[in-house]
């Protein structure tokens, strides 16, 4: 695969591609084990959620 | 199950799970293929060389900005006339995702346009509305952290989602309407795509790629937000309990 005489750029544009799709799904990850931890953190402790409405249910 | 099951968040929350691990392998998947055919595969252009290859990561990321604004005002509709119980939890996990593709889609076109126009920047009119839509995008995941309780943030965030929604056709047409150096449409327009097949193919692959990566993402922020919630509102029972 030969870049050519741009593939400072090329290489840059796919280097920033690469970190934000990364850093998306780190934070997406990362975010889930904490809600769960923290979900299950207060379940544990007997707070129960009443489930009479939608909003709710969230 | 129809739309409105997935009004139940424990539902959608049991759909999320068992859509995931499917969504992540065929991401993957489509993404090993669309990459392999784009590095490797598709040839050189004949007037831009390998820069074409910035395109197969530009155009993508350029059609999810746009598609993920379409998504959340699909959502603030949902919102503010069907107050369906998902729809600002979909707008909310939507809006970091948007930002993040055009975002790339303004790094990446600037790391294109250096080499071929000379400048890493022209106010023209594609750019420009793109830089408007990405400042939008900003302003939603500013209003969403500025109003504290969900559902009056949600409200808010709908009216600014419809607004800027004026944008989209700003964007699309802007290379129409006005005499700009981006170029104009080559794949979605009247009459056949002006690219050739050994490069519309790989486009169309990494295109379908970074779909499959915002459903996959999207899905699993949605969850994320749900669970949030909940933890919300157990805080607020306790520290109600605690009263």
């Amino acid at each position: 695969m030969h870049l050519g005489p741009y593939a400072a750029f090329i290489v840059a544009a796919y280097a920033a591609a690469f970190a934000v799709v990364t850093a998306l799904i780190g934070w997406v990850v990362v975010d889930h084990r904490a809600q769960t931890r923290t979900l299950h953190d207060l379940e544990g402790r007997g707070i129960a959620r009443r489930r009479s409405s939608r909003q709710e249910a969230l | 199950m129809g739309f409105a099951d997935l009004a139940n968040p424990s539902r959608f929350l049991s759909l999320a799970e068992r859509a995931l691990p499917w969504l992540v392998v065929a991401t993957a998947a489509v993404f090993a293929i669309g990459l392999y055919q784009a590095l490797l595969v598709a040839p050189d252009d004949y007037q831009q060389g390998a820069t074409v290859k910035i395109m197969f990561i530009h155009v993508p990321n350029a059609w999810l900005a746009m598609l993920c604004w379409t998504v959340m005002s699909i959502a603030a509709l949902g919102t503010l006339v069907w107050r369906h119980p998902l729809a600002d939890v979909a707008a909310k996990a939507a809006a970091p995702l948007g930002t993040a593709f055009t975002f790339l889609c303004l790094v990446t076109g600037s790391l294109w346009g250096r080499p071929m126009w000379g400048a890493y920047w022209v106010w023209d009119g594609r750019l420009t509305s793109v830089l408007v839509l990405f400042l939008m995008y900003l302003a939603v995941l500013a209003l969403w952290r500025t109003i504290e309780d969900p559902s009056r943030a949600a409200r808010a965030v709908a009216i600014l989602t419809l607004v800027g929604a004026i944008n989209l056709p700003i964007i699309k047409f802007s290379v129409d309407w006005w005499a700009t150096l981006h170029q104009p449409a080559s794949v979605f327009r009247m009459g056949a795509p002006t690219i050739h097949p050994a490069i519309l193919v790989p486009l169309l692959i990494m295109g379908v790629a970074f779909m499959l990566l915002f459903v996959t993402l999207h899905l699993a922020a949605m969850r994320n937000e749900i669970l949030r919630r909940r933890v919300r509102t157990l805080l607020l029972m306790q520290a109600q309990a605690g009263a």
